[in-house]
């Protein structure tokens, strides 16, 4: 091979190459590059997040009123702990990737191989929990009323607890069936119907007079408005005075009274939504669903790839692939990935569950 | 690379002996920082709530900081970001700061823009 490797009189010399000025291997740096980049793609995603919460600012859904299910605790009302067990696990798979990378520095293989090991285990429940979340979202839990502007309408009864709409609802013997591929023409089916139709809800809404429509508004800083001169804010005070009755509670959902309430389901109701999907949320406007599915998820398939390249280096090291090399630098690599996933997720909690 | 890890937190105050024993600190102080992050979440201070500094509310700058603190310690010990060369570390961290600070203040006054479309418009859509 000598032969024909031609040679440049300059090795060793500063334009020879070989040089590193940053101290990293290539592979170890492209991995850098990878994550500055994937870096932007997620705040890309979480930006617009932002972008559409300011938007709709003063109806964005409440995190703690959305995400409040433990798995075996029915009825128990338990924000954010489910979310916070989930990112300790992360951290947790994060400390076990790098006590591993560190085995990898001292050649330690067989320390390697148990850290790795948890690591995969911590990435599969946090994979796991996550599917759970996303299930118990998409199942909804009380259902609400969309009105034909996308708006949702929900129920509560006069102590302001939230009522499902299983529990009033009148049934109305129809003949509606979902429609099936199977019957009729071939290529024209109905996607999944409702338990209640909406005219159900609405007659069950009218003939309990205990029940009141809660809408999407956040209840404004009241004081802020009252001591305004401008007419819009005068304006402003007058229609919330009008529509609501829990304006002192500032920053929680408006409460319609009675009359306005039932106005709205009649006029403006169109169908029922339990649960969540791309089209409908139950629990507020349908674009924090579609952020949800579309952030979780694209960090759900990181770390679900991430699993993958941990379970591929994990029987590397089990064959000794990396005794052979002399260097475990592709532990740490994958790690520096594992880590940037990790770190990813503190964001997306911050931005999804806390603020 | 060179294996010598940097083995000091927070500017020096506090040392460990070895590599392993730092990730461990860094790990409780990662768990303490979510801990409180969650115990304000569900208590929600009244005076977080009230008080507002640049049109944000109190709680939720000390949710931004809490989460940049937490991302730069899992970026420099978790990533070993404290044992690279400067000239990587900025390369990555400045490029990367400065691209997102510029996108999330656009999108950000972008959205406030057009909620104030919405609330003073002569289109009615709250049907």
């Amino acid at each position: 091979m000598d032969a024909t490797v031609v040679k440049t009189g300059t090795e060793g010399k500063t334009w020879g190459g070989g040089n590193r000025p940053l101290n990293a291997s290539y592979g170890k740096l492209m991995m850098w590059f990878f994550i500055v980049s994937d870096a932007l793609t997620f705040s890309g995603f979480l930006a617009s997040y932002g972008f559409s919460r300011f938007k709709f600012i003063d109806s964005w859904p409440i995190a703690d009123e959305v995400f409040t299910h433990f798995p075996f605790l029915h009825g128990v009302d338990a924000p954010m702990y489910y979310v916070a067990f989930m990112t300790f696990i992360l951290i947790f798979s994060s400390v076990t990737m790098v006590l591993a990378v560190d085995a990898g520095h001292k050649m330690q293989r067989n320390k390697v191989v148990v850290y790795l090991f948890l690591t995969i285990i911590g990435g599969l429940i946090f994979v796991g929990s996550q599917a759970w979340e996303w299930a118990t979202f998409i199942k909804g839990d009380y259902g609400a009323v969309e009105t034909k502007g996308g708006k949702i309408l929900q129920f509560l009864n006069t102590e302001g607890d939230r009522v499902a709409i299983a529990d009033f609802a009148i049934p109305i013997a129809t003949a509606k069936e979902k429609h099936t591929e199977g019957n009729g023409v071939w290529y024209m089916e109905e996607s999944t119907q409702t338990s209640f139709s909406y005219e159900e809800v609405k007659a069950g809404f009218l003939a309990n007079e205990n029940l009141l429509i809660r809408s999407q508004e956040l209840v404004p800083d009241m004081a802020r408005l009252r001591a305004s001169e401008l007419p819009e804010d005068k304006r402003e005070v007058a229609r919330l005075e009008r529509s609501y009755i829990n304006l002192d509670a500032t920053g929680e959902k408006a409460i319609y009274n009675r009359e306005i309430g039932v106005q709205k389901l009649m006029n403006d109701g169109k169908l029922v939504v339990e649960g969540a999907n791309l089209k409908h949320n139950e629990y507020g406007t349908a674009l924090f669903a579609d952020f949800f599915f579309f952030i979780t998820g694209f960090h759900g398939f990181h770390v679900f790839s991430g699993v993958i390249f941990n379970l591929i280096i994990f029987f590397n090291v089990v064959i000794g692939t990396y005794d052979k090399r002399g260097s475990y630098e592709m532990v740490e690599k994958v790690g520096l990935y594992w880590h940037f996933v990790d770190l990813v997720w503190v964001f997306v909690f911050t931005f999804f569950y806390l603020v | 690379m060179a294996h010598e890890h940097k083995l000091e937190i927070f500017r020096g105050l506090v040392k460990f002996k070895s590599n392993q024993s730092k990730i461990w600190g860094v790990f409780a102080f990662l768990s303490i920082v979510t801990i409180i992050e969650v115990a304000l979440g569900i208590i929600k201070p009244e005076f977080l709530i009230e008080n507002r500094f640049l049109a944000m509310k109190l709680l939720n700058w000390v949710f931004i900081i809490l989460t940049i603190v937490k991302a730069y310690y899992i970026t420099w010990d978790f990533m070993h970001m404290r044992d690279e060369l400067s000239s990587l570390r900025r390369a990555v961290v400045w490029t990367a700061i400065f691209l997102i600070c510029y996108l999330v203040l656009i999108l950000l006054i972008e959205g406030d823009y057009i909620f104030d479309v919405y609330k003073s418009n002569y289109v009615k859509f709250d049907f």
